[in-house]
């Protein structure tokens, strides 16, 4: 059964159409890529699945429920979490801090008992607490807990905005260009992170990224957008030798 | 408690140690909204106003009792905060600020003009029933209160929606109504300042609670360090004492006190205490495995 579907998805900027009738199943469990040139409408596309754009046209079914016009915490909520192209860490928190906020959408205490330490709050604590060491643990941040997150190098603040997303215990996993910036064995050790955590927690994961070499070798399936169009779906292998995609990568050939 | 403190300690020091008490609990209420939730607000006196207009009208006029007349201007005050935050929060930055200010001269105006609070006169013959202890019992609560909230899980997602808001709707946080609750408790500790200033002046007047007073009390926050309790404390009792004690330059104190903010936020642009952390110092201090 697919976990996210989308009929039809389309998004107009000043009347450029950034996102043009894109149709697309995610499976549950998979690793499932977006690719595209530059400017083909693969972040709007995230950006639409987490609620931040309202597509002007086509729905949006996760796990059965309709999304369009649910705020992006709502979205949150229900179990999809996300990480950005351009890190979107809270800076001048802890790096255990920073998780700890990922855990809110899935706790409950709210002002009062925070306010007066009620021992409900207490115990929500410890929990977090608990959770946030573990995630930190996975994504091999521990040692670095009390640390401003901006202090961080680039590779590990990718590495903590996808423990933050875990914290929320998500049901699907949005990565925006996980490896970006980062060296080859930096990527070697982002792929093994992102099938380690897709086994171990029933994830499904869904990623936009440019490394070929990366989307290739992680993911199960591909989809290839171009200029908001969905031109080509498929396995790696499907995709790699499609006419159009080598055409929209590599230029008509005459 | 009273008559000790009054007969050891000058009336004066008395005095000063009243006003940074009353100005903790003003500069906290705007560090929740602006140090640590990050929504410039310039308009803290106008919730400073309704507060102590509030309170004083009702313990004047209807014998209310101090505290249940205190209590009633916070909550009037809170209720306005919440009233404006509902539409104004969706705004940020520069808008937000030109909101709040506009919010703060329609409350000077409507005190200027309202007969009950004595037009322009002003209101005089406010029984003066704040005393030392009554201000610095609130203020302790009030910082302890404020140190747990901000430990907590709606503290933290507050400091998260100042860092980075898109960010914080991602993580499940509702940003519009955390920024309209951190809104609304700010105002409330305003009216609360507001009600035990009016308390002890004896005398209000439309004019104390002008635009330059929103200021005064941003500057203690930003000087102090945004989002940090003993920064602002530190921010409000520099503030306070700063007019005092440049008493000695006389017509040059306000030259002086603009200069010493000047060359604060050229050497410390976040604040005294904004980004101090005590795990920050001892891993300076060259211990390696620290708790906080």
């Amino acid at each position: 059964m697919s976990i996210l579907e989308m009929e039809k998805i389309s998004q107009e900027f000043g009347g450029l159409r950034a996102v043009d009738g894109v149709n697309l199943a995610i499976e549950e469990k998979e690793i499932f890529g977006i690719i595209g040139p530059n400017g083909a409408g693969k972040t709007t596309l995230f950006n639409i699945i987490t609620g931040i754009y309202v597509p002007i046209e086509g729905r949006l079914i996760f796990k059965g429920k309709q999304l369009n016009r649910m705020a992006p915490h709502d979205i949150a909520r229900l179990g999809i979490a996300r990480t950005f192209q351009n890190i979107r860490l809270f800076d001048k928190l802890s790096v255990l801090d920073n998780v700890r906020v990922g855990c809110h959408g899935v706790t409950h205490c709210g002002f009062w008992s925070g306010m007066l330490g009620l021992p409900s709050s207490r115990k929500e604590e410890g929990l977090i607490l608990s959770r946030s060491q573990e995630l930190l643990e996975i994504v091999g941040l521990y040692d670095k807990r009390y640390e401003y997150a901006d202090n961080l190098a680039y590779g590990e603040q990718r590495r903590l905005e996808i423990a933050r997303a875990l914290a929320l215990e998500p049901s699907l996993l949005l990565l925006d260009e996980p490896g970006a910036g980062m060296n080859s064995a930096e990527k070697d050790e982002l792929m093994g992170l992102i099938r380690q955590i897709r086994d171990n927690r029933d994830l499904t994961i869904l990623l936009v990224e440019h490394d070929m070499n990366l989307v290739m070798n992680i993911c199960e399936r591909i989809a290839v957008l171009d200029y908001g169009r969905k031109i080509a779906e498929g396995t790696p292998n499907e995709v790699k030798n499609d006419e159009k995609v080598i055409q929209s990568y590599l230029g008509v050939s005459a | 408690m009273e008559a000790f403190l009054a007969q050891n300690v000058d009336a004066y020091y008395l005095r000063i140690m009243i006003f940074i008490g009353i100005n903790i609990i003003l500069a906290l209420g705007l560090n929740l909204i602006t140090g640590v939730t990050g929504q410039l607000s310039m308009g803290h006196a106008g919730f400073m106003s309704l507060g102590a207009y509030t309170s004083a009208i009702l313990s004047m006029h209807f014998g209310t009792p101090f505290f249940l007349a205190i209590i009633a201007g916070a909550l009037l005050a809170a209720l306005f905060g919440f009233l404006i935050g509902i539409p104004t929060l969706r705004l940020d930055g520069d808008y937000l600020a030109m909101v709040t200010i506009g919010f703060a001269e329609i409350i000077r105006v409507f005190f200027l003009n309202f007969e009950p609070g004595g037009k322009a006169v002003g209101l005089s013959g406010i029984p003066q029933e704040t005393t030392f202890t009554i201000v610095w019992i609130i203020v302790i609560v009030v910082i302890i209160l404020n140190s747990k909230l901000f430990k907590s899980r709606v503290g933290r997602s507050l400091y998260a929606i100042r860092e980075n808001e898109i960010a914080a709707e991602s993580c499940g946080i509702n940003t519009t109504r955390m920024k309209v609750l951190a809104f609304t408790v700010g105002s409330l500790l305003g009216g609360l300042g507001g009600g035990l200033y009016a308390h002890y002046m004896y005398y209000i007047n439309p004019q104390d609670f002008g635009f330059m007073k929103s200021i005064e009390i941003l500057n203690m926050v930003v000087l102090g360090g945004m989002g940090s309790i003993p920064g602002t404390i530190i921010g409000v009792i520099i503030l306070t004492l700063a007019p005092e004690v440049l008493r000695v330059v006389a017509e040059y104190r306000l030259l002086v006190y603009g200069a010493l903010l000047v060359i604060l936020m050229i050497f410390r642009p976040n604040g005294l205490l904004g980004d101090v952390r005590i795990y920050d110092l001892k891993k300076r201090w060259g211990k390696k495995e620290v708790k906080i």
